[in-house]
């Protein structure tokens, strides 16, 4: 067991993306978001619900993104910043009856500290040892919120309640409707940012220490600072979402954020492909829908049904849904020219 | 000082799931370089297969026997069919794999046995053990298997041909396959050998827990820990790490006030992640060396 093993070369945990396969083009853009503004206005308050909670959901897959396809780091406590978030945010509301929408930057500059904070003791470690003190983060976090010295704020075991905004302007629509399009306009400008944050000086320094962390070094980038601030920007980010979440379904409370949820947002990050932003939204209504239907063909069995589907999709697409994307682009490629 | 004493063996006799578990997950990593999760399922289902031998009739240690060829073969074939198309994707896709085999097995456990605790049987006794009320001769048992366990591993890794080829097939697997060793069979080897000693844990550890599908959950956590502690690329300090995780998480709960076995956990691991912070590479393991 213990092999003289003196030198390793270690592949890169996360393979290459080059930045411009990150995205998608701009007619793909538009169509995608004329479906996400159109469909709304033909489907009942409940599926408005559903793809509220997708674009929450899509946020926080695409803040792991930005930190694993990104700078190469993983993380299981993603749970973690997605609660210290919807406190933030339900906290703010209910106690300090601050405005819903401005919660929202406090609830992420808080998590960007946090992660940013939280990144410096997780430099010195990599791969399944930055797994661990990450996974033990997200359970602990549960746990902190239920301590009795927080209870007058965080209400405890039993969580708080967070109301519902209603439509501002008195625009004519319902509350599910508005918080819907109020989500899509801050994942639209969290998605735009993302995107040139990864083509920036900062994401070309994160792709390299993902590609290569001592080249990278070598070539002046501080290795130490990108990567808390690849920590703090995906722990910011997955605040945002949490705080829309803790909106859209009105309560917060300690069991709704336990390391199921970082694993969750882990599968959609690998469904929709790793390092491919646009995926984010496809892992996100895969961690969403995918149970349900599991659900609907077997009641005893649901676990077991959700297991062999995720199975089909790795089997069939080791790469996610960028894999989908890429051989779809050949077809139409291959189309245009005959 | 006695509470102290009392206290520390406490945590050795809970240290010797730990350490069970610490040691078929270091054998899985050792064989194919990633954590599996589905390891305490795998071990929870090993350990239902035995109790339905029993409840057909079958004497302990012959079903015991059965379980762990069982679950050497269950182990092979979970990595023929399952991983080995698998070995060629990306390392993250391989983890959602095993999070995929997880959900399977324990659904499929609460399906056929469902989820109300059921007794389990150990072959050890449980009066206590040399007078101790802390430890129990089932407990005693358990250590004493854990150590037999350990040893007999180094004996098979260090005296034997396939031990030595299992050994340079997961060092270094380009040299292993030209000087003619089949590396993908080694992999399934390491597979199958993992589920054999997880499900011994299995057995051991189930008339602790009580036998139900979720009862691998909490160990296969402080498994993990215990393992990363001691450092995931040695057996040993797998070991010493169970049972160090053990006694942190005994006295952390008698000598911090206002601990009570919510926070034992976060605590825990707290420390282990202190100390990795220290020592990188766990308590045991090798640094690993790159090259640039």
């Amino acid at each position: 067991m213990s092999a003289a093993e003196e030198v390793v070369t270690e592949a890169a945990a996360v393979e290459a993306v080059p930045k411009r396969a990150m995205t998608l083009g701009y007619g793909t853009s538009l169509v995608v978001l004329a479906a996400l503004i159109l469909t709304p206005l033909f489907v009942k308050n409940f599926i408005i619900f559903q793809m509220t909670m997708l674009l929450i959901y899509g946020l926080a897959v695409l803040a792991l993104n930005i930190l694993t396809g990104g700078s190469g780091q993983f993380s299981l406590g993603q749970s973690a910043f997605y609660a210290v978030g919807a406190y933030t945010s339900a906290i703010l509301m209910e106690h300090a009856g601050m405005n819903y929408a401005l919660t929202l930057p406090v609830a992420g500059l808080i998590c960007f500290g946090f992660g940013f904070l939280f990144g410096q003791p997780a430099l010195r470690l990599s791969g399944v040892y930055l797994a661990l003190a990450t996974f033990a983060l997200a359970t602990a976090m549960p746990q902190l919120l239920k301590l009795g010295y927080f209870e007058h704020w965080t209400g405890g075991v039993q969580g708080l309640v967070v109301t519902k905004p209603d439509a501002p302007f008195g625009l004519p629509m319902s509350q599910d409707m508005w918080l819907y399009y109020f989500t899509l306009a801050i994942t639209i400008a969290i998605y735009i940012a993302s995107v040139n944050l990864l083509r920036s000086r900062s994401g070309r320094a994160f792709m390299a220490i993902r590609d290569n962390e001592i080249a990278a070094s070598a070539m002046g980038v501080d290795v130490a600072l990108y990567k808390t601030l690849a920590f703090g920007v995906s722990a910011g980010i997955t605040g945002v979402a949490g705080g829309l979440g803790a909106i859209a379904v009105q309560f917060v409370a300690p069991d709704g954020y336990t390391i199921t949820l970082a694993i969750s947002l882990f599968l959609g990050m690998v469904v929709g492909g790793v390092g491919w932003l646009p995926g984010s939204i496809v892992g996100s209504a895969f961690i969403i829908f995918v149970p349900n239907i599991a659900e609907g063909i077997s009641k005893g069995l649901s676990g077991a049904v959700f297991g062999v589907l995720l199975f089909l999709v790795i089997f069939l697409v080791p790469h996610g849904a960028r894999q989908v994307a890429i051989i779809a682009q050949q077809l139409i490629g291959k189309l245009k020219k005959n | 000082m006695e509470l102290f004493a009392n206290q520390v063996l406490a945590g050795i006799a809970t240290g010797a799931i730990y350490a069970c578990m610490a040691l078929a997950v270091v054998m899985i990593y050792q064989a194919i370089d990633h954590l599996n999760f589905a390891q305490g399922e795998m071990a929870m289902f090993s350990t239902f297969v035995s109790w339905q031998l029993m409840q057909w009739g079958v004497p302990y240690w012959g079903a015991f026997v059965l379980t762990v060829a069982f679950s050497f073969a269950a182990g092979i074939a979970i990595e023929r069919l399952l991983f080995k198309p698998l070995a060629k994707a990306p390392i993250l896709t391989n983890v959602a794999g095993f999070i995929a085999l997880y959900a399977i097995i324990n659904s499929v456990a609460g399906l056929i046995w469902d989820f109300t605790i059921k007794q389990y049987p150990t072959p050890f006794g449980s009066s206590p053990f040399l007078g101790s009320q802390l430890i129990s001769t089932h407990q005693a048992g358990m250590i004493g298997i854990t150590v037999l366990l350990l040893v007999l591993l180094f004996i098979f890794f260090r005296f034997t041909r396939v031990g030595l080829a299992m050994r340079a097939a997961a060092s270094l697997p380009e040299s292993a396959r030209l000087v003619g060793i089949n590396t993908s069979w080694m992999i399934a080897l390491g597979w199958g050998m993992a589920a054999a000693i997880g499900s011994i844990a299995g057995m051991m550890i189930a008339p602790v827990v009580f036998l139900e599908p979720n009862m691998m959950l909490g160990v296969l956590i402080y498994g993990f820990a215990a393992a990363v502690l001691g450092g995931l690329t040695s057996p040993f300090g797998a070991v010493v790490g169970g049972f160090l995780v053990g006694i942190f998480e005994n006295l952390v709960g008698t000598y911090i006030p206002g601990v009570g076995n919510e926070l034992k956990l976060p605590i825990a691991l707290a420390l282990i992640v202190t100390v990795l912070v220290v020592k990188p590479a766990g308590l045991f393991g090798r640094p690993i060396v790159k090259r640039v």
